[in-house]
């Protein structure tokens, strides 16, 4: 196969992929948010629970983008070493996201630092954002396309603390945050906390924590009874869908961890608002995949 | 909680009705103007080429398609149009209303005591709708009548929309200075003491 082939079939491929994860959330999303409007039957929140499923409905049925902010671009690629088109993916993901962006259609997201000018085509400095990381023997090319919208991009920060401030520290910048920040953030969220030894890298874990599934824990006992412990405070506070106050808050709390310095203790925080578009993907070398996170879904 | 049925151009009498936590469904005219439009006519002193008293404010970015065929006028539908983070337009919101004499806004999230103060100094109201349901919304516009200044792009530009019932807009700052949103706050930064001393001894990893 010819590399010009290689990187039309990848980018046309990824293209379809970012168009269909624009309107579909993933399976574990749904589930919880049809368990959460079950349990918020009073006030506003049920009628806001019936917009939202409608909206869902509607974003499937017209074939649109369920929210108009699509995010500004974002992959992260988990390349197998030994995958064949190591060269291409970077030009195939870009040619994505301006094929996507017109055809999918996306909201044009990337402004340019400085000029202040939208580039109205996703495509701009440094835009997409591609995270790589390297996958030992395997010949597979995995990626992660995660739609993260302004709104619960607002309440995303890291901060290194002194490390006597404790675990404690941490939950409290994430419950101060949340009941500020949060409320325009489209709760329920799933929150994301890294913790690791700098600001950069507590920050990453964050996000990725959000690439989590909703509902899974983290292999470490203590790690997984934090999530649990902040998960059951948030829910305790009741933002409620919107913003409206309710019975819970969020629909998940996923943490991601580094080792740290011993005198820092760096804390990342992300936030995903329900509409939570992520949507990984694993492809092979003769361009059959799997799209993982949409069971079922044809592109 | 009431719910009403409003038709643009909305009057003083009409937002004297509402409080915070009625349900509006609004026809007729809503623009969309967010962080750029707010700076372009409160910091930078620029009228709107646009009327907008009695209309509506939508804090939205929408994604928006060309309809019309080289050669022709330029026509777009909406495809999706959501609300968007109100709180950001908190700096310049109430200066707005008084320099246009919008009278509804919609967005998303609460604002702040400026705002509130812009609202009953104004007799004009801020509305929620609900947060990434931009399907649902963009059903509820019939028509894009035009753009204006589209040199700030897509999402920061002022579309002309014609709406048809768009809503539920939940009242959460009404013209006599409730706020919902921030009443709800309070609520949760008390509950949000009791979370927290819950905790306490509970993360104590370190020996």
């Amino acid at each position: 196969m010819s590399e010009v082939s290689a990187r039309e079939q990848l980018s046309r491929l990824v293209a379809s992929f970012m168009a269909y994860s624009a309107g579909h959330l993933p399976e574990d999303v749904k589930t919880r948010l049809a368990q959460m409007k079950q349990i918020e039957n009073e006030g506003f929140a049920p009628d806001i629970y019936n917009v939202m499923e409608k909206n869902m409905q509607l974003a499937d049925s017209l074939k649109r983008p369920s929210c108009q902010d699509t995010g500004i671009p974002q992959f992260f690629a988990r390349v197998g070493s030994k995958w064949p088109y190591m060269d291409i993916i970077e030009d195939a993901l870009i040619d994505a996201v301006k094929n996507a962006t017109s055809n999918a259609p996306l909201r044009p997201n990337a402004v340019e630092v400085f000029e202040e000018k939208n580039t109205g085509n996703n495509i701009g400095t440094h835009s997409p954002w591609i995270d790589w990381e390297i996958v030992k023997d395997s010949d597979r090319l995995e990626l992660y396309f995660y739609m993260a919208g302004g709104g619960c991009s607002l309440p995303g920060f890291s901060k290194v603390l002194m490390p006597l401030e404790g675990y404690e520290g941490i939950a409290k910048a994430v419950f101060d945050q949340m009941t500020t920040y949060g409320v325009n953030a489209c709760p329920p969220c799933l929150v994301g906390i890294g913790i690791a030894g700098s600001s950069e890298v507590a920050a990453k874990l964050s996000k990725k924590a959000l690439l989590r599934q909703v509902g899974s824990h983290n292999p470490n006992p203590k790690a997984a009874q934090m999530e649990k412990l902040i998960e059951d405070g948030l829910n305790f506070i009741g933002l409620g869908p919107g913003g409206f106050g309710g019975k819970l808050s969020v629909m998940g709390v996923n943490i991601e961890q580094a080792s740290r310095h011993p005198a820092t203790l760096a804390m990342g925080l992300s936030t995903a608002c329900w509409a939570h578009r992520r949507a990984g993907i694993r492809i092979n070398p003769d361009f059959t995949y799997d799209f993982f996170t949409h069971k079922g879904a044809v592109l | 909680m009431s719910t009403f049925e409003f038709k643009t151009p909305v009057s003083d009498e009409d937002i004297r009705k509402v409080h915070a936590g009625d349900v509006i469904y609004l026809t007729g005219d809503i623009v969309t103007g967010r962080d750029d439009v707010h700076h372009r006519v409160v910091v930078s002193d620029k009228m709107p080429p646009i009327e907008l008293a009695g209309k509506a404010i939508f804090h939205a970015g929408p994604i928006m398609k060309k309809i019309s065929a080289e050669g022709e006028p330029d026509k777009y539908k909406v495809i999706s149009v959501g609300p968007t983070t109100s709180m950001r337009m908190e700096k310049a919101q109430a200066e707005f209303l008084a320099k246009t004499g919008v009278k509804i806004i919609i967005g998303k999230g609460g604002m702040g005591p400026k705002t509130t103060q812009g609202c009953i100094d104004n007799v004009a109201i801020h509305t929620i709708f609900p947060g990434g349901c931009a399907v649902v919304a963009a059903e509820e516009i019939v028509d894009c009548e035009g753009v204006e200044w589209l040199d700030l792009g897509m999402p920061e530009a002022m579309w002309k929309l014609k709406a048809e019932r768009f809503g539920p807009l939940i009242v959460s700052i009404d013209s006599y200075g409730n706020n919902l949103i921030e009443n709800n706050k309070i609520d949760f930064n008390t509950r949000k003491e009791q979370a927290l001393a819950d905790l306490k001894g509970k993360l104590n990893f370190m020996d």
